[in-house]
């Protein structure tokens, strides 16, 4: 009885968060064209619904009814598997998130240890796409990834011990929780610096996005990729959007914890914020070229990983001093 | 219920790696290992190693995987696949590989281990393992953690080293 | 609880798996592979043990092996690589230059 009923109330949490998301990651897509055109002075999508409110639905329709093509040549199983993969990773994250003091899914003693782990994988689901579809294009588009995911995840993970050893916790209720006097942005701006540099090479988004870079690689690991398929691996940039937002505002802004005096609800403090870092994102995209290849290596590892390395030293050095 | 999980996981195991030795394509058989590591993954949340469970994620599938099909793929698998996948003599070394499995649970099974001790904590909320882990690991192992830090630099130069083409002018 | 015995036997099919794959494969990478499931094997005896005497020194032990298994894959496939690059070729048995 007892562990029936707290599985409904599970399923039903999975359920309203899924949803929930999936509909937001769907109007990511019409809030990143309307900022963009706005930036450019254009009006963006306006035909479908008021100011073009109904543009992700009628998209999604359009992606549905598609054609599904599998290249004659492609490896069909791992050509099939490859958006899955890409999409599950960037939704399990969501399973330990927390979205207020009291509303999550689960919460795991190794939490922000599990959000890495799992969004880790979500370059195998771009490795096994580039392959599978026996392209030049495509192969290439993987390889690049490969390399940036793998050279950037390093410095992703380096840059949020400086945090968690203020912390003292991998527990994202506790991190919050420690920040209701101040918060860590404060205490470690280079860690967020870094952070925010290797989470946009993480989501491919633009100065790092040579993944899919459409000039040069036409679209790199997903050319071949139509209807449905095509679908997932944007939904699943957006959602890995949402999580690099989400644990950026969870490591560095205080989560749902507000601003002194002003009295709103943990969740809308939450969603303001997730908000602003999301806005970020799009801003970039309007603004920034994209990076040679070399040049992305370069300031991976010849600036950041001594960045990133210099701030845990620090943070140690001070924690050990004065704490 | 933690019985019917361990099967669960256990027949991920055996069967992804079983398909992983027989396969031609090596690429799939990567694939195939990454998949037997995220159930090995699970069998260590089962056991109370949360922290390692993270680790074989992040490192092994998440890290070494990856290594591996970069390597992989930059290497041309394609004619691979249709020579011959087996050894001449891999009957003589299937029975030697059966020995060896014998000879290893016949070390292993052999029982007469002393009896369990309680962990202290169930399924899903060990308190601290991270923080235990740490501990032990940077008091009593200190000295091991250092060597492996050695040994990982010395495979770093060594990889570049081998990988690194020769330039001539 | 998992008996310690299930641990142990999943462990020693596993290396069994792993090590007639090494012996009988002659693709080189698949040899690689098979040696990353044979330490994973070990891993999972480790882990047991661990869990049968509520001491972390298996799971510690567990972590030393992943971390030679990472310097591992690394030369492995440096050689590899190498290795392609000279004779566009990964079959084991036909690597005889040392052999008299």
């Amino acid at each position: 009885m007892g562990i029936a009923v707290e599985a409904v109330i599970a399923l039903v949490k999975i359920a309203v968060v899924l949803g929930v998301v999936s509909l937001v990651v769907a109007y990511l897509t019409y809030l990143e064209r309307k900022i963009i055109a706005h930036i450019q002075q254009r009006l963006g999508p306006m035909r479908v619904g008021w100011h073009g409110l109904l543009q992700p639905i009628a998209d999604g329709a359009k992606l549905f009814l598609k054609e599904d093509i599998i290249p004659d040549k492609a490896d069909k199983v791992v050509f099939v598997i490859a958006p899955i993969m890409v999409l599950v990773p960037a939704f399990v994250v969501y399973s330990v998130l927390p979205f207020s003091s009291t509303f999550y899914i689960t919460q795991v003693n190794i939490g922000i240890f599990f959000i890495l782990a799992v969004s880790s994988l979500g370059v195998f689901g771009i490795v096994m796409a580039g392959w599978a579809s026996n392209s030049k294009y495509s192969l290439l588009g993987a390889l690049r990834s490969a390399a940036q995911m793998l050279s950037y995840e390093i410095f992703l993970g380096f840059s949020i011990i400086g945090p968690l050893m203020l912390a003292g916790s991998l527990n994202m209720q506790k991190i919050v929780e420690a920040q209701s006097d101040v918060w860590f942005v404060f205490y470690q701006p280079l860690a967020f610096v870094v952070f925010f540099i290797a989470a946009l090479a993480e989501t491919n988004r633009v100065p790092f996005d040579l993944p899919e870079a459409e000039t040069e690689l036409v679209a790199g690991f997903h050319t071949e990729y139509s209807g449905m398929k095509f679908a997932f691996f944007f939904l699943a940039e957006y959602a890995s959007i949402m999580v690099v937002s989400t644990v950026a505002v969870t490591l560095f802004f205080g989560g749902w914890q507000g601003i002194g005096w002003i009295p709103l609800p943990g969740f809308v403090w939450y969603v303001l914020k997730l908000g602003a870092m999301i806005f970020v994102f799009i801003w970039i995209r309007a603004t920034l070229p994209r990076y040679r290849y070399d040049q992305l290596m370069r300031l991976g590892w010849k600036f950041m990983f001594p960045l990133v390395m210099a701030n845990i030293f620090l943070t140690g050095l001070v924690k050990f001093l004065f704490l | 219920m933690e019985l019917a999980f361990f099967y669960l996981f256990a027949a991920g195991i055996v069967g992804a790696s079983l398909l992983m030795v027989t396969r031609a394509n090596v690429i799939h058989a990567a694939l195939l290992l990454v998949l037997a590591f995220l159930f090995m993954a699970g069998l260590f949340v089962l056991a109370g190693a949360e922290f390692l469970a993270g680790v074989q994620i992040l490192i092994y599938a998440g890290g070494i995987m990856v290594l591996y099909l970069f390597s992989i793929m930059l290497m041309n698998v394609g004619v691979a696949v249709r020579l011959r996948q087996w050894h001449r003599q891999s009957v003589l070394a299937l029975a030697a590989a059966v020995l060896l499995g014998a000879e290893v649970w016949a070390v292993l099974g052999r029982g007469g281990y002393p009896g369990a001790k309680a962990w202290g904590w169930g399924l899903g909320q060990t308190p601290g393992n991270v923080e235990a882990l740490g501990e032990v690991l940077y008091t009593k192992f200190l000295f091991p953690f250092e060597v492996a830090s050695i040994l990982l630099l010395a495979a770093m130069i060594g990889a570049i080293v081998l990988a690194k083409r020769e330039i001539t002018r | 609880m998992v008996p310690l015995t299930h641990y142990l036997a999943l462990g020693a099919i596993l290396f069994l798996i792993g090590a007639a794959g090494v012996l009988m494969r002659r693709n080189a990478i698949m040899i690689l592979l098979s040696i990353e499931l044979m330490l994973n094997s070990v891993n999972i005896t480790f882990v047991g043990f661990a869990r049968q005497w509520a001491d972390l020194t298996g799971q510690v032990f567990a972590i030393f092996v992943i971390a030679v298994a990472a310097c591992e894959a690394a030369v492995g496939l440096a050689i590899l690589i190498s290795l392609n690059r000279d004779r566009q070729m990964m079959n084991v048995d036909e690597i005889n230059l040392l052999k008299w």
